[in-house]
């Protein structure tokens, strides 16, 4: 250590006269802005967390929840672990004397329906197995009423059923990737896991659609939506904002009216078969089917989420020098070349961002599918909202978000991976 | 001393923000005319008996399970009644979501003095329900499109060469499979026990085949009443108290086909665990609300079937049509003949599974 560095060293630790070191109330002052600084963020950081973060992250736990079974059966569960699951033989007495105590707890808080309902996804009629039995078990008294494995089989001859049993007993854990096997058309059968029956196949092929029709969507607004912007980017400044709101206006409508619209515009007795019919084009028993199937879900949706594609594209067009296409034009540049090589290559940050922007949207939505979708042009995000609402299969619907999810997500990376995220531009 | 006051004044101003609060009443149910009927004979003369409480409608009936069990883990449940159709008041009922209640005690008799069990009768089918309406799903046709031999019977929907043109069905197999199966010649009392087996299930889907091309498969119940109206469909399914609307208040050439209309029930729930005052409260709207002539006046306003028997004869005429409303009735003698009830504890055990098959059916 030379003497000019040991001289400042002791500086810093020589107190100035409020008693402190140079250096501590230097860190202190520094952390005190920090805390500023981050303080100011606070708001905004438990806003994401609280709205975002957390109800992601329960979302996704939900897909493998199935604490709803040991946390009601614990005996039962307990009880099951010695019994050898392939066996064709119902258990012991001592499995039914603790099925019969969970029961019992359960009624009384009336959760055996809960996980009747669960239990009910893998194998059906246990809710109404469950609805018998849990009124009789009720009134039971554990400590008189032994034995209990004839009681419950006079309930119903269900519960001599080994592979009611090996079902509990394969969906014990606090755990499941049923949801998951059941978000890719299979399950937990007796001998693993398998496909499920060919009748009731549905996600792969929602989701293989899904994905079709969001890239349709995507491509048919980059074609509508490029000479818009290219409009709009080089027309006068009075005309461009005259564009500009015939743009926004739409936008700015309410969701349902515009689908609303389309529906009048589209069915087979609407505007345009009518137009169509009375111009000769179609003849009337021919009439065109626009609505109701995929195309109908295309052309609502291209509509909406056409102003996404339009404003990146617009504000990337709007900072190209047109010097670049004159110049290559004045050196003998076809308009064709000049185009593919000099201009379009300069918009592909504007194209990224509207792709991605449009895929993403279009992939996750549910409220114009399933007003115009019909039977062929639904997304796997209806059957999400179905889930969600209606058959209150929340850990499906979990699993098949986080599928959506996890689509996404690989997407991005290829995205990232073939143009490269830093040359995305939204404005 | 200043700061004080003003900490007294604070803590008034929120017992008062308190007060005012607590004499709100939020009541859910399913929007449109059928909440508006609810509020004309129900909402309105409840307030004016009591000036204090002020109800507060909400639409959110189609999702009430769903959000009920969300509100219900967050420990914050804000609806104070909620109406439900019967399957769903089940579910509440079975999850513990929804408080149960003993009609003898919590509703009143009928004018003449029978209790309110024996007045309701076999239409109270959970503990946690109280009926006010029995409505059906029925089918509507275009008169002008049938030519001269207009439907009588519910088989008409897969009679595809007397009645070509498209169908309007519910994207769900409920009614859809029992339809199917008795137009394929199951008898009436058999058709579930046939839908229990794989080989009916199939039966039933074949079916629904047939005419699979020729339908719009709806999700919004009001799509029928529009489509019909713009001449989309032939025929489609739906409430009778929309094809109602259709027919007497917009006049369009729109007839009902009552044969095996499907009944199902409608009706109030109490949400478990609110604070006692707001269960009080609830429970007198109840009781107020599904007395003989309450019931019997919300057909004033819209052709549903009261719940209550001794309602039956106080039926009048519509309040804003002057019409007689007893011959709209679903349980009308004329339009029940033939009649089905939709059986709620089967499609309580079969509905996810048929639910993925009706689905897959359909996306092939």
């Amino acid at each position: 250590m030379n003497r000019a560095a040991s001289a400042t060293f002791h500086d810093a630790e020589r107190a100035i006269p409020d008693g402190r070191t140079l250096k501590s109330s230097l860190r202190r002052a520094q952390r005190r802005e920090k805390m500023k600084a981050f303080a100011l963020i606070v708001p905004l950081l438990a806003f994401v967390l609280l709205t975002f973060v957390a109800p992601v992250a329960n979302m996704l736990l939900r897909s493998v929840d199935n604490s709803v079974v040991p946390d009601t059966l614990p005996l039962t569960v307990q009880a099951l672990e010695s019994w050898d699951g392939e066996s064709d033989q119902p258990p012991g007495e001592a499995v039914y004397a603790a099925l019969a105590a969970d029961l019992k707890a359960a009624v009384a808080v009336r959760r055996h329906m809960q996980l009747a309902g669960r239990l009910n996804y893998e194998r059906t009629g246990t809710s109404s197995l469950f609805r018998k039995t849990g009124r009789r078990v009720g009134k039971w008294d554990l400590a008189s009423d032994a034995p209990f494995a004839e009681k419950f089989e006079k309930i119903d001859e269900d519960w001599t059923d080994p592979a009611l049993w090996r079902l509990i007993k394969t969906f014990s854990g606090a755990h499941t990737g049923g949801y998951f096997l059941n978000a890719v058309d299979m399950q937990l059968g007796e001998e693993g896991i398998e496909l499920r029956d060919e009748d009731e196949r549905i996600y792969l092929l929602l989701l293989e659609r899904t994905l079709f029709m969001s890239l349709m969507i995507t491509l048919l607004c980059l074609l509508l939506a490029y000479p818009v912007a290219w409009l709009l980017a080089t027309s006068s400044l009075r005309a461009s904002n005259i564009l500009l709101i015939l743009v926004l206006l739409p936008f700015w409508t309410s969701l349902l009216v515009r689908t609303s619209a389309w529906k009048v515009l589209l069915q087979q007795q609407g505007v345009i078969n009518d137009v169509l019919v009375w111009a000769g084009l179609v003849a009337d028993e021919n009439r065109l089917a626009l609505i109701n199937n995929q195309t109908g879900t295309i052309i609502a949706m291209t509509h909406i989420l056409l102003p996404f594609m339009i404003l990146p594209l617009f504000s990337v067009m709007k900072t190209i020098s047109p010097n670049y296409v004159r110049a290559a034009k004045s050196l003998g540049a076809s308009d064709t070349t000049a185009f593919l090589q000099i201009y379009l290559p300069q918009t592909v940050p504007g194209i990224g961002a509207g792709s991605i922007l449009v895929f993403i949207l279009s992939i996750g939505y549910y409220i114009t599918p399933e007003l115009v979708g019909g039977t062929s042009g639904v997304f796997i995000s209806n059957r999400i909202a179905y889930h969600i609402s209606t058959s209150l299969n929340w850990g499906l619907a979990a699993a098949l978000g986080v599928m959506l999810l996890l689509l996404v997500l690989v997407l991005y990376w290829a995205y990232d991976r073939i143009v490269g995220i830093d040359n995305v531009k939204l404005g | 001393m200043r700061k004080y006051s003003t900490v007294v004044g604070l803590v008034a101003l929120l017992s008062m923000a308190g007060t005012a609060v607590a004499q709100d009443m939020t009541i859910v149910s399913w929007g449109g005319a059928y909440q508006k009927s609810q509020q004309r004979a129900y909402h309105d003369p409840y307030m004016a008996l009591n000036p204090g409480v002020k109800i507060i409608n909400s639409d959110s009936s189609a999702e009430a399970v769903a959000k009920l069990r969300a509100m219900n883990e967050a420990g914050n449940v804000t609806w104070d009644v909620v109406d439900a159709v019967a399957s769903d008041a089940m579910r509440l009922c079975d999850e513990g979501l929804a408080m149960v209640l003993d009609p003898d005690e919590v509703l009143n008799p009928a004018p003449d003095g029978t209790p309110a069990s024996v007045d309701f009768g076999d239409l109270i089918v959970s503990e946690c329900h109280v009926p006010n309406i029995v409505y059906s799903t029925t089918v509507g046709y275009r008169t002008d499109l049938v030519g001269d031999t207009p439907p009588t019977e519910i088989c008409a929907l897969f009679d595809l060469e007397t009645y070509p043109g498209k169908r309007a069905l519910e994207k769900r197999p409920i009614n859809n499979l029992e339809w199917a199966l008795m137009c394929d010649g199951v008898a009436k009392e058999d058709v579930y026990d046939v839908l229990e087996t794989e080989e009916g299930q199939d039966r039933a889907f074949a079916k629904l085949d047939t005419i699979k091309d020729h339908t719009i498969w709806y999700t919004a119940f009001a799509d029928t009443p529009q489509l019909l109206a713009d001449g989309e469909i032939v025929m489609g399914s739906t409430f009778n108290g929309r094809l109602f609307a259709l027919i007497e208040e917009q006049k369009q050439p729109v007839a009902m086909l009552w044969d095996a209309q499907v009944f199902d029930l409608d009706g109030w729930i109490i949400p478990a665990g609110l604070s006692p005052e707001r269960q009080a409260r609830a429970l007198d709207y109840l009781k107020f609300a599904t007395d003989t002539q309450r019931l019997a006046d919300q057909a004033k306003y819209i052709p549903y079937g009261p719940a209550r028997a001794s309602s039956a004869p106080l039926v009048s005429t519509h309040a804003d049509l002057g019409i007689e409303m007893a011959p709209h009735m679903p349980t009308a003698p004329e339009n029940a003949k033939n009649t089905f009830l939709f059986n709620y504890t089967w499609w309580a055990d079969y509905r996810d599974d048929l639910d993925a098959k009706f689905q897959a059916w359909l996306a092939q």
